[in-house]
């Protein structure tokens, strides 16, 4: 097993273990705010180069390059907005609201480090709703920046850089977290995704102005990059996956936890089974299949331990990163259930905007429901896929899909993961008298 | 009747102040009708129109679309418990159904006292603290069912020190005018000044 990061080699979670690292006096005792200073003596081309350079990955799921998707604003138009998405909500993920509790300063600084770059002229921090304490964290940091003179009219003295930092929160919809949706929110509006294109948020966004949607872990990396230069964060992970990525690692393991590794080049199997990370499964049990990143991904199986936390390879196995939340399943786990829990999510948070989705997705549930209660029919397996392939042709990875945003296709993944692999576990809930009917007819 | 009290009316426009488009308030004014009367009223919804300069139909779109914007009376204290995958792992069903037996409602049910509604909940990012839950949006981890019985009979003699429902942050965010940058409305500047900005002509930075 390779090492796993030493604490010196944390970037985001480094004042986690810091009492009053969410307070300004804790921030700025452990060099908080220094970016933002290093950041304001530079030209904003130049810093925007540096996050270029650094090739930091979105962290919300999708894995873009921020400092390509910042460079697709059409020129000449203004004004233009940062939305800080942090409507954190796939089930299994859980960073973005540790990083907003205990570090929100971070966050604070990297969203005008942003502003200063590109010429963003305000923005809105979307915190999830049912984050109360996130949002009382955030209030109290932007109070006490505004104060300080970090946020607000003449950042740091500057007669020219002046960004307002308005907190929103939202009212649980985890749609919302898809950044058209959650535009669609902030516009006071149901949140129900736009097409792309011609609604790609970074041309046509907020009020119809440029925009830019970063993920918190996202913005929380801009500090240290624009500190410690773009090399010193490029230089650090895998060659295409840089820096440190934080993955929360949860269920049938020892120690669950949230633990932020080197990018690309950590193994699944160091972090679910290092004792310094996740520490294995749970006494007497073995693993029987994981997910990777978050709901919506593909699972994971045993022959996929030893692959590296690393975009490109994770996206070629057939599955996905996504945002950093690895679910481990044991021996004990019946997997018609889980599949039916995950199925259900998404059938319940579907928006209601795509046929394909809306009634797809509930089709799925109860489908699952049904089996689960022993009123199953043989023909419903190859039903399930076949509902499946009418929400994503061809259920292939990356999914293919009849909807506006990837909520529909999410909900196949982990149908198709579980019964291409686990198929005997669901024939298992058919009634007994209907397995004798098929016997017969076939 | 139920319309925003004068220390909401406050709130409300100091929110409004905050975005350049006033209809983007709307979800943080419903938030804060139901701090106020403890879920959103008919009335408050047609007064937070009557601010952001909508109809009182739009206002109810877009509060009917949100989980936590609740348009009926709920009990004082919602305990929501979480059924994401990670819960659902290690035992949400087991803790449900046991929040099911004791207070003898199903989610989404209220107690006869007033005191409590229950609800099943998708993932509420705590999934290494499996199962968990939360009681008006404050989490409890690794709840087994001594833990939920003792948080019931704390919030039934109200000493569990939680809020009452539509309180969410007990600080709220406020801008100084004398640090206020101003709100950037769409139809408004050009390009914003420091853009100018090149690396032979920028100073200090201060």
């Amino acid at each position: 097993m390779s090492a796993p990061a030493p604490p010196d080699l944390r970037i985001i979670t480094s004042r986690f273990d810091v009492e009053d690292g969410h307070t300004l006096a804790g921030y700025e005792r452990t060099g908080g705010y220094a970016g933002l200073r290093r950041a304001l003596e530079m030209a904003p081309a130049d810093v925007h180069s540096e996050v270029r350079t650094a090739s930091l990955l979105g962290r919300g799921g999708a894995g873009f390059p921020a400092g390509v998707k910042w460079g697709f604003c059409p020129p000449g138009v203004w004004p233009r907005y940062l939305v800080v998405n942090g409507d954190e909500s796939e089930p299994g993920t859980y960073k973005d609201r540790l990083l907003m509790e205990r570090d929100p300063h971070q966050l604070i600084e990297g969203c005008l480090i942003a502003c200063y770059a590109l010429g963003l002229s305000q923005c809105f921090l979307y915190v999830r709703g049912e984050m109360a304490h996130a949002q009382e964290r955030l209030a109290a940091a932007l109070n006490e920046a505004y104060e300080a003179g970090y946020v607000g009219r003449n950042v740091l003295g500057a007669p020219d850089f002046s960004v307002d930092i308005t907190l929103h929160w939202g009212a649980g919809a985890y749609i919302v977290g898809e950044e058209t949706a959650l535009i669609e929110s902030l516009e006071g509006n149901r949140g129900m995704p736009r097409l792309k294109p011609p609604y790609f948020p970074a041309s046509i966004g907020l009020y119809g102005k440029p925009t830019i949607v970063n993920n918190v872990e996202t913005l929380a990396n801009l500090p240290w990059i624009v500190s410690n230069g773009g090399e010193a964060f490029a230089a650090m992970g895998a060659d295409s996956s840089t820096g440190t990525r934080v993955f929360a690692v949860s269920g049938h393991v020892a120690s669950p936890g949230v633990f932020e590794v080197p990018f690309g080049t950590t193994t699944f199997r160091d972090i679910i089974f290092d004792p310094r990370y996740a520490g294995g499964m749970r006494p007497g049990r073995t693993l029987k299949t994981f997910i990777p990143g978050g709901a919506s991904a593909p699972w994971f199986f045993e022959e996929h331990l030893d692959l590296p936390l690393e975009k490109t390879t994770v996206d070629q196995a057939g599955s996905m990163l996504g945002s950093g939340a690895i679910v481990v399943m044991d021996d004990t786990t019946d997997v018609v259930k889980a599949c039916h829990n995950v199925v259900r999510f998404f059938a319940r948070e579907s928006c209601g905007k795509c046929t394909p989705c809306r009634e797809g997705t509930s089709w799925l549930e109860k489908i699952l429901s049904r089996l689960l209660a022993g009123q199953g029919r043989p023909q419903d397996l190859d039903l399930l896929m076949d509902v499946c392939d009418n929400i994503s042709p061809g259920i292939n990875w990356p999914p293919r899909q009849t909807t506006i945003c990837p909520l529909g296709p999410s909900a196949v993944s982990p149908i198709a993961s579980a019964l291409e692999r686990f198929r005997s576990e669901f024939e298992a809930y058919l009634p007994a008298t209907a397995v004798t009917v098929t016997g017969v007819a076939s | 009747m139920a319309r925003l009290n004068a220390n909401s009316l406050g709130v409300a426009q100091e929110i409004i102040a905050r975005y350049p488009v006033p209809r983007s308030a709307l979800i943080p004014l419903l938030h804060l009708a139901q701090e106020q009367e403890g879920y959103v009223t008919e009335d408050a919804m047609a007064h937070i129109a009557e601010l952001v300069g909508v109809t009182p139909a739009e206002v109810m779109g877009t509060c009917s679309f949100y989980e936590m914007l609740k348009r009926e009376p709920v009990g004082e204290y919602m305990v929501n418990i979480c059924n994401g995958i990670s819960c659902h792992l290690l035992g949400s069903s087991d803790l449900i159904h046991h929040a099911e037996a004791t207070l003898g409602v199903r989610p989404g049910g209220t107690t006869d006292d007033g005191k409590i509604t229950l609800e099943a909940v998708e993932c509420i990012a705590a999934c290494t603290e499996a199962p968990c839950l939360q009681v008006n949006y404050r989490y409890r981890n690794r709840v087994t069912a001594d833990d939920f019985d003792q948080l019931v009979s704390e919030l039934r003699d109200d000493t569990a020190k939680v809020a009452s429902h539509g309180q969410l942050a007990m600080v709220r965010q406020h801008i100084g005018d004398d640090r206020r940058a101003g709100v950037s409305p769409p139809d408004g500047q050009g390009e914003p000044a420091w853009m100018a900005r090149n690396p032979s002509d920028n100073g200090d930075g201060s």
